[in-house]
């Protein structure tokens, strides 16, 4: 088949604008079809790395309410708790709001004890535990700003107002490349001094012995605190997460209507290209056919011809859309842990447009099959 | 039964009829034809228009086929032959010319010759030795890279007849081959088709309008309403 592969490359550059505006049509909508499944599969990893066998509590009402630092050793009473640790979300602007990445005013000893999957050396947990302002960056956000230990990073509080400065003390290392490390943790302590002892905090994470009782486990927690100023809500790490990113299934259901839809209307244009031109070519294929070519090798050039449009087409788009992806660190504004088309989108983008190059192939290679040399010569000039 | 000019026959038509179908009205073009076509020889196909002999053409070249009667070429009974094999004959044995020369338009010079090749088990350098030859042959060696739409009638039409003797088959069908051109081509192109007769033994059957045309021929017929009628027969040098 290569000796027919200059005929078949010359014959798609016959008409060049035509075969240009197909290609690029399919590279816009397989690079869009590549961007919306990366959002599913980016969404599903982060629910994947987030863990069962912790629990969060919150306040009831809402994630930006408070709750007593006192509830801590209530909680720990509860049977099948193994260890709680406290986070409260501090929502601090580094010089510009565009710079978003999530921070968390954190117990200094157990939090870290909680999150083994974030490696730290002893010299740096212990640094964090004894100073008053240190910090302990992910490895991503290290690697986004060229922070490096001893730097001095300042924050103005929003929620706790003021100039907040930080000294990194430690960068925590992720144990597996799903897990986010776009995040700062600083001593609650800290916190709770320069707010006057307010003995406050934004949620409670439980640490469980046995990660199937976390159902029953969390209706205690918050049978506990039914009643009291300050109700809780508790789900897993993974719930809560889910929270977060809630109606996934619908996102799901209308990315995929979307990507869908793409495909459809792309797979209508090549077809409509294809079908031009392989009538402006009935006269050729005719003299092919003439000149001793069989109806299999007449099929299958122009097969070819349409899965060359659309498997160029396919990998610049599914390519375009994994370096684009990868180079500029997309990652929504910090909503997306790690916003990677994987190989399996790839995968799925090559498969749709082998698929778009044989649907948009089979009518022209049908009537080409069909096609009577003679009836073709006399007709058409 | 003995072809005409006593040599064995490469073209053998029997009791051919061939009849259209225009929506439910029948229309007969040939009824009961019989020709002989020597090997060597060079005929040429007269009579008016829509007397039947592009049909005779088609039939000969295997492209297609009669309602009634057998066609063979080369010793093979077109008949007996499916779709792939009509095309396997079409590549071994039959080089078509046209009145409009049917060139892709897209390929060079070289490429439209080399077009039939690729059907061969030739390898590229052998391609290419094969194509250099016969543009040579019809006087088009400096051309090889031209595209179509670069070259005046004429040199299309030379590159058509390189492309249709490039695999060497033993039968050259051409379809008013000189309708296109201008006299001074036209004698080229009948000089060319006069020389792969004589030097290269090619079997030539022309269809033409043009007497001048037809004077190159060995043995002319007149097709007229069906029937066959031999005007002038030479003797072959
Ligand atoms: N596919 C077809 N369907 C119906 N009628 C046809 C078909 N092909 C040829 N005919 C008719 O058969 C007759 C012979 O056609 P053919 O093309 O063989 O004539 P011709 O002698 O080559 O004429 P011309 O000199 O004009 O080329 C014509 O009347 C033509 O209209
Ligand atoms: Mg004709």
């Amino acid at each position: 088949m290569t000796r027919f592969l200059p005929f078949i490359l010359r014959s798609t550059l016959r008409n060049k604008r035509r075969t240009v505006l197909t290609i690029l049509s399919l590279i816009i909508s397989l690079f869009l079809f590549c961007t919306l499944r990366t959002v599913i599969t980016s969404l599903a990893a982060s629910l994947e790395s987030a863990s069962t066998a912790r629990l969060i509590t919150r306040r009831s009402t809402s994630l930006t309410f408070m709750m007593p630092a006192s509830y801590r050793d209530r909680l720990a009473q509860i049977p099948g708790v193994e260890d709680v640790a406290y986070m409260s979300w501090f929502g601090g602007v580094y010089i510009d709001e565009r710079n978003f990445f999530a921070q968390f005013a954190v117990d200094p000893v157990r939090y870290l004890v909680m999150y083994p999957e974030y490696r730290l050396t002893p010299e740096e947990k212990e640094t964090f535990r004894r100073e008053r302002t240190a910090c302990i960056i992910g490895e991503k956000l290290a690697r986004k700003y060229g922070f490096k230990k001893g730097d001095r990073i300042t924050l103005r509080g929003t929620i706790f107002e003021g100039i907040w400065d930080f000294t990194v003390c430690g960068i925590a290392l992720p144990a597996t490349p799903d897990l986010d490390t776009n995040w700062l943790l600083f001593n609650g302590e800290y916190l709770n001094q320069r707010m006057g002892d307010f003995g406050q905090v934004g949620t409670f994470v439980l640490k469980l012995k046995d990660p199937s009782r976390a159902g029953d486990i969390a209706r205690i927690v918050d049978a506990t605190f039914a009643n009291s100023a300050a109700e809780t809500k508790t789900e897993t790490e993974k719930a809560f997460q889910l929270g977060f990113i809630s109606m996934l299934g619908n996102i799901q259901a209308v990315i995929y209507a979307l990507g869908s839809a793409i495909v459809i209307a792309i797979g209508l244009v090549s077809m409509n290209t294809m079908m031009m031109a392989a009538r402006e070519r009935t006269r050729e294929i005719a003299v092919l056919k003439a000149l001793g070519f069989n109806d299999r090798t007449v099929v299958g050039l122009v097969l070819a011809e349409a899965l060359l449009i659309t498997l160029v087409g396919g990998l610049l788009g599914a390519g375009l859309a994994r370096l684009v992806f990868a180079f500029s660190n997309f990652n929504a504004g910090g909503f997306f842990q790690q916003f990677k088309v994987t190989d399996g989108t790839l995968a799925q983008a090559m498969g749709i447009a082998l698929f778009l190059g044989l649907v948009s192939g089979l009518a022209p290679a049908w009537n080409a099959a069909r096609l009577r040399i003679v009836d073709a010569l006399r007709h058409s000039g | 039964m003995d072809s005409p000019t006593g040599a064995r026959p490469i073209i053998a038509l029997r009791g051919v009829s061939k009849t259209y179908w225009r929506d439910t009205i029948e229309v007969p073009v040939l009824a009961q034809l019989d020709l002989d076509v020597a090997d060597g020889e060079f005929l040429a196909l007269m009579g008016p228009s829509g007397s039947g002999k592009s049909t005779i053409l088609n039939l000969v070249s295997g492209i297609d086929s009669p309602t009634a009667g057998r066609v063979v070429v080369a010793g093979v009974d077109l008949g007996s032959l499916d779709q792939a094999a009509l095309a396997a004959f079409r590549a071994r044995h039959v080089g078509f010319i046209f009145q409009s020369y049917n060139l892709i338009p897209v390929l060079t010079a070289f490429q439209n010759v080399e077009l039939p090749l690729l059907l061969t088990g030739l390898d590229r350098r052998q391609r290419k030795q094969h194509v250099l030859d016969v543009l040579g042959i019809v006087g088009l060696h400096g051309r090889s890279e031209h595209y179509p739409r670069q070259l005046s009638g004429g040199q299309e039409q030379r590159v058509a007849i390189a492309r249709a003797i490039v695999s060497d088959p033993s039968l050259l069908v051409a379809d008013e081959p000189t309708g296109d051109l201008d006299a001074a081509s036209a004698t080229e192109i009948l000089d060319l088709l006069g020389r792969l007769n004589r030097e290269f033994g090619k079997t030539v059957v022309m269809v033409t309008h043009d007497p001048r045309a037809a004077e190159r021929a060995h043995r002319v017929l007149h097709l007229d309403k069906g029937v066959l009628v031999e005007s002038v027969r030479r003797d072959r040098p």
